[in-house]
């Protein structure tokens, strides 16, 4: 965990994943290479269908590749068991969905708890840093609110918020604003920006060319592979240039 | 992060589903109430006869004289008299098993008071009888042996017949009652002994001497006792041997041939009291197996709806796994779950259970006795309930694909 600071947060090296459908071999991704520095924002871009969901996935560590590597913050995790991918995702990983995954009939503060109550961590503390996460996401006065009571963007903040709240060093997003309409979606993306001008290493999956704008680094996946890996200079105005290291 | 952790994630959890949770529970708590109150009502039915038999007399054996023949239409036992007072005495003294024994002679006769008359089973009998029925006297004293040598005029009065023939203010020790138009001393009253077996009054009743009995009330036939003979064993286990030894002596001394039937007839009344006990112990068995049954079925109950809340559930286990559950922490927390729902499901059960036995006890006038075995093993067993109907439905939300799980719809 004592990495130098300067080493690629994420390195995937010669990373497949085959699916094994009856007698067809399915091949999802095929020999991908892929390095993140920490504090990247990177997007990740391609049509359904494209592998970019089960790249996802496994930089997720919710899959494991049939072969290849995956170094994540200097560990290989690549052959890890299934309680031992649940830790990594604890204590390195924060995911953000499209469609917001909280509990129902549960308090914002409580939902943005989980990973920490898994985490092992007292009540005290949790609540703690439970309400910092959300004051970070602008929801300091929706503590006990449930998610019925609050607006799909607010649903997102506070999903942001568990994704954060136990520090990660990637956080990992899949279509987070698709369930969004597109003022919301502009504010839940500012959002993502101000998080990765803090230093937070952000993985984002869209098909959403616009989207794709805000990133600084945009990977685009197509049956399989990485078919093109763009460093873009910010083309609007107010969008963050590739990010410096933070801090 | 422990299992003791993972019990406040269940009870969050059961408590977001309120409703579902008492519906869940609601078959473990009809099945361990009905166990509760089914063994307590059994378990009073049997008490009840147990008190009934023990108030019949202890260890108790009756012996009945043969019956009339006549033109072929048999008159039933004790229609005609064989048994002798050489009978009772060769009984009393060369029966090993045998205790004590007396006659019973007894009569419907009308008793008068000052100012009132009832009619009543008079009975004649000697000292042994209070012995034989366990029946004490309550106030005054019970007649002697002497008091059978002289034929005292002396009766005592059972508690039914004192109220009707001096009501509650007057003490009847000591006043003088007429019987068959013969002055009689009331010596003594007896315990309330309550209902027979069959519904009779036990109280309804007055003892005399059978000696004052045969020359005041009704004559004998001279050597043969106009009654039957109570016999009491000298413990419970030696009343078979008791009968035994009687039927012996009397067809010895009745000179009967092995090829001729009993002229008597000895009954064994603990024998009937066992077999009676024997039935509400059966009955007992078959209420707590009726209720067991329902008590799996509430445990099939909580299955099916912990494997209905593992697939409604299933992004919810999905998105606790991305955010770092490990597979043996979502087994836990869904078998905490159900073993909370029967749990608790188990103690109201137990609770209801107690107050419907305690109705039941109530209306029917039986003593209720709480049985905390019962409402252990039937806790206990709530317990294991949970263990294993939750166990199926929370390994297979333990063994969900994440993926899989947070597409889910």
């Amino acid at each position: 965990m004592t990495e130098p600071t300067n080493a690629p947060v994420i390195v995937v090296e010669d990373l497949s994943k085959v699916y094994q459908l009856g007698d067809v071999e399915l091949r999802a991704l095929d020999h991908v290479n892929l390095k993140v520095e920490r504090g990247e924002f990177l997007c990740i871009m391609g049509a359904s269908g494209s592998g970019k969901s089960t790249l996802m996935n496994i930089l997720g560590c919710l899959d494991r590749p049939t072969t290849g590597r995956y170094v994540l913050d200097g560990r290989e995790v690549s052959r890890l068991g299934r309680s031992a991918l649940a830790d990594v995702r604890n204590r390195t990983l924060g995911f953000v969905f499209q469609s917001f995954n909280l509990l129902a009939r549960t308090s914002a503060l409580e939902n943005v708890e989980l990973p920490l109550v898994y985490a092992g961590i007292s009540r005290r503390e949790r609540v703690m840093r439970a309400t910092a996460a959300l004051e970070q996401v602008g929801l300091g006065d929706r503590l006990h609110h449930h998610p019925s009571q609050l607006s799909g963007g607010q649903q997102q903040r506070v999903a942001i918020a568990r994704a954060i709240v136990n520090q990660p060093s990637i956080m990992l997003a899949d279509e987070p604003t698709g369930n969004l309409d597109s003022k919301t979606s502009d504010s839940v993306m500012a959002l993502f920006q101000e998080l990765g001008r803090a230093g937070l290493t952000i993985v984002y999956v869209t098909h959403d060319p616009d989207v794709a704008l805000c990133a600084a680094r945009v990977v685009t996946v197509r049956d399989g592979q990485i078919v093109s890996d763009v460093a873009q200079v910010a083309r609007k105005a107010g969008l963050p240039p590739p990010p410096a290291k933070a801090a | 992060m422990n299992i003791a952790q993972t019990v406040p994630l269940a009870v969050r959890a059961l408590l977001r589903n309120k409703t579902r949770s008492f519906l869940t529970m609601l078959g473990v708590i009809i099945g361990v109430a009905s166990v509760i109150s089914m063994v307590a009502v059994g378990e009073g039915a049997k008490a009840k006869v147990e008190g009934v038999f023990a108030s019949m007399g202890t260890n108790l054996l009756i012996v009945l004289s043969g019956s009339t023949s006549a033109r072929g239409v048999m008159g039933g036992f004790g229609s005609m008299p064989t048994l002798t007072w050489d009978d009772l005495t060769a009984i009393k003294k060369e029966a090993r098993a045998v205790r004590y024994a007396a006659p019973v002679l007894s009569s419907r006769v009308t008793i008068l008071s000052d100012d009132a008359n009832w009619m009543t089973a008079v009975t004649g009998t000697t000292p042994e009888y209070f012995e034989i029925r366990a029946w004490k006297v309550a106030r005054g004293s019970s007649f002697e042996s002497s008091d059978v040598d002289s034929g005292a005029e002396t009766v005592v009065l059972g508690q039914t017949v004192v109220d009707r023939l001096f009501g509650g203010s007057v003490d009847p020790l000591g006043r003088t009652v007429r019987i068959s138009g013969v002055p009689f001393i009331v010596i003594g009253v007896l315990q309330t002994k309550g209902q027979s077996p069959m519904g009779s009054d036990y109280d309804d009743t007055a003892m005399m001497p059978v000696s004052t009995f045969q020359s005041k009330i009704q004559g004998g036939l001279g050597k043969y006792i106009p009654g039957i003979i109570a016999v009491s064993a000298v413990s419970a286990a030696d009343t078979g041997r008791a009968q035994q030894e009687i039927n012996a002596l009397l067809r010895d001394h009745h000179h009967l041939n092995a090829d001729t039937e009993d002229d008597f007839n000895v009954r064994n009344l603990t024998e009937m009291a066992a077999a009676q006990q024997q039935g509400t112990k059966a009955l007992t068995g078959l209420l707590a197996a009726i209720a067991a049954v329902s008590l799996f079925v509430g445990g099939i109950g909580i299955m099916n709806i912990m494997l209905v809340s593992v697939t409604e559930r299933t992004r919810e286990i999905g998105l606790r796994m991305a955010v770092g559950a490990k597979p043996w922490q979502v087994l836990a927390q869904f078998l905490v779950e159900s073993i909370a729902l029967s749990m608790t499901g188990g103690l109201i059960g137990v609770a209801l259970g107690s107050l419907a036995a305690r109705a039941v006890a109530t209306r029917l006038g039986w003593t209720y006795s709480p049985r905390i075995d019962m409402a252990l093993i039937s806790f206990g067993f709530s317990a294991v309930v949970g263990v294993a109907f939750g166990f199926y439905p929370a390994r297979r939300a333990s063994r969900l694909d994440p993926i899989e799980a947070l597409r889910a719809e």
